[in-house]
């Protein structure tokens, strides 16, 4: 195969993506409005040091970003039945994958680095290691894509379906990933965080703005590229599954 | 070189074949008309064919590249009017034309320029910038046609392209498969059209339960029935099948305000007719006789399998 003509195909997905899932009123609520809300919800009304919860609102915003637009697209499409035509066009299965990736991974560093530079210019916030930062936003938004977009590979072409079944994988994996309480306060629940990828990019913003993070960067960043492949990688397991059952 | 050629094609969903060592092969500038009933097969094998369903066994040559090994390079030279004709709700009709183009390599200026003649072909240039989400079922297709050939492919696979259309629109696709033909692109048409598939197709597959029945062109399967014919008859006075049958008139039913009848021997039947007349004192409004149509063929051949 082509390399030249499988990038441009990945990056053709990934603009029909952008130009049409990024305004879509789900994506909008679950990857803007949600984190925003459910950070308020735990900071409002405490008496919680705002700079120590900065790494796990970024984290949960990446995470809530980057994974929003993956769930509803391949839905959205064997809906609308827009799916077939998309694979009659000059791109195979691991070009939709990676575009729907890429496009989520846009948006979520995107609206993730917005949030970071305000933060920085309101709260003044302290910024202890650049490179990490960069990493965990690169990184992050890629894991966090991949995730939404394995979500979405099971057969269905109900969007909401898929939307709730995304969240009930979502929303756990929060409360268990040092975002509302940080990692070396866990105590005896410490245990459950390293099951959660969430868990490493929350620690890699940690590293990268208040220098505090518990796991080394490299260990964080091998989860992270590991996550990537993994879901990568089951992602087109599953959907090359559906193109042979014809779902 | 053919333009198409799948051999041994085999897909089966569960317990049910859907497509049974489907062979088809389609020469350079034919159109080539694929007949069926719904649920023959027609459409698991065009999306076999376009890379869509990956067969249980069996290839697939598009312009002599495999789809299955190189699937990039075989789709940049086909263009595909999917069942339904979809396209992208949320973007507007130049849109949806300007990014297809865009995901065959096209440069701006060229496919700027596809997409303003085409537009204009289609009768849609005065809704170029409106969303698609607000056209109706006639003009979804039109788009889907400009998506299918802005590249100019050298192959057109088209699943059921008039299936619930008007009439303006229904005119519209047609006129663009021909002149796409008449311009290089070797066509696939899938139809339970019988008229449709006649008037536009060079060779014609006849598939049913999932296995190729018959292949020939329109005329030759129609030739395969010619054994026995039909004759068209009204009379001014009302009467009953059973005064119609004679030794020469096998069957006869009504047809509107006139009668068909189906004969071994038309002559024979013609004298018959007549006898009948003037025996019942009836007079005749009209007479035809005609051969076996296309669609004859295909029940007789559907009914047959």
């Amino acid at each position: 195969m082509d390399l030249r003509m499988f990038i441009w195909s990945v990056l053709m997905v990934t603009e029909k993506d952008m130009r049409i899932y990024y305004y879509k009123g789900s994506v909008v609520i679950f990857g803007l409005l949600f984190p925003f809300i459910m950070f308020l919800t735990f900071f409002i009304g405490r008496n919680l040091d705002l700079i120590l919860f900065f790494p796990g609102f970024l984290g949960m915003m990446l995470f809530f970003s980057a994974s929003s637009t993956g769930p509803l697209i391949t839905p959205w499409e064997k809906r609308e039945k827009t799916y077939e035509r998309l694979v009659s066009l000059p791109v195979v299965i691991e070009s939709i994958i990676l575009g729907d990736i890429l496009s989520g991974a846009v948006f979520g560093f995107v609206i993730t680095t917005l949030v970071w530079i305000a933060g920085s210019f309101l709260l003044h916030l302290p910024l202890a290691n650049p490179s990490v930062l960069i990493a965990a936003l690169f990184l992050g938004s890629l894991a966090f894509a991949a995730l939404g977009t394995l979500l979405s590979s099971p057969a269905t072409n109900t969007p909401s379906n898929i939307m709730m079944f995304s969240n009930l994988v979502r929303l756990p994996l929060i409360f268990v990933s040092g975002i509302f309480i940080p990692l070396s306060q866990l105590g005896t629940w410490a245990w459950t965080n390293m099951f959660s990828p969430l868990t490493y990019l929350v620690d890699l913003f940690h590293t990268a703005i208040n220098g505090d993070g518990v796991y080394s960067p490299v260990l964080d960043s091998a989860v992270l590229i590991s996550v990537i492949f993994i879901f990568v990688v089951a992602a087109k397991t599953i959907q090359q599954h559906n193109l042979l059952s014809g779902r | 070189m053919n333009a198409i050629e799948a051999h041994n094609l085999y897909k089966s969903f569960g317990q049910v074949t859907a497509v049974d060592d489907v062979s088809i092969t389609v020469k350079k500038g034919e159109i080539y008309g694929f007949l069926g009933q719904n649920g023959a097969g027609k459409t698991t094998t065009i999306r076999m064919l376009t890379g869509v369903l990956i067969p249980d066994s069996g290839t697939v040559r598009i312009c002599d590249m495999d789809i299955l090994k190189q699937p990039l390079e075989a789709k940049m030279h086909m263009g595909v009017i999917p069942e339904n004709g979809t396209v992208y709700a949320d973007l507007t009709a130049e849109q949806n034309i300007l990014w297809t183009a865009k995901c065959y390599r096209m440069d701006r200026a060229t496919r700027e320029k596809k997409a303003r003649e085409i537009l204009i072909r289609l009768e849609l240039d005065g809704r170029k910038d409106d969303l698609v989400r607000t056209f109706s079922k006639g003009m979804r297709q039109r788009i889907s046609i400009a998506c299918a050939i802005v590249h100019s492919p050298p192959v057109l696979f088209l699943d059921e392209p008039t299936t619930g259309l008007d009439v303006i629109s229904r005119r519209l696709v047609i006129d663009t498969v021909r002149h796409m033909n008449r311009e290089g692109s070797t066509v696939l048409i899938t139809t339970h059209n019988i008229e449709e598939a006649s008037a536009l197709c060079s060779a014609i597959s006849i598939i049913h339960k999932g296995k190729i029945i018959a292949t020939d062109s329109p005329e030759k399967l129609r030739k395969l029935f010619d054994t026995s014919g039909f004759i068209e008859i009204s009379f001014e006075q009302k009467i009953t099948g059973r005064t119609l049958i004679t030794g020469g008139i096998s069957r006869a039913e009504p047809l509107g305000d006139k009668w068909r009848v189906y004969t071994d021997d038309a002559d024979r039947a013609v004298k018959d007719l007549a006898k009948i007349a003037e025996q019942n004192n009836l007079k005749i409004v009209s007479v035809a006789t005609s051969t076996p149509t296309l669609e004859q063929a295909f029940i007789e051949m559907t009914e047959g399998a």
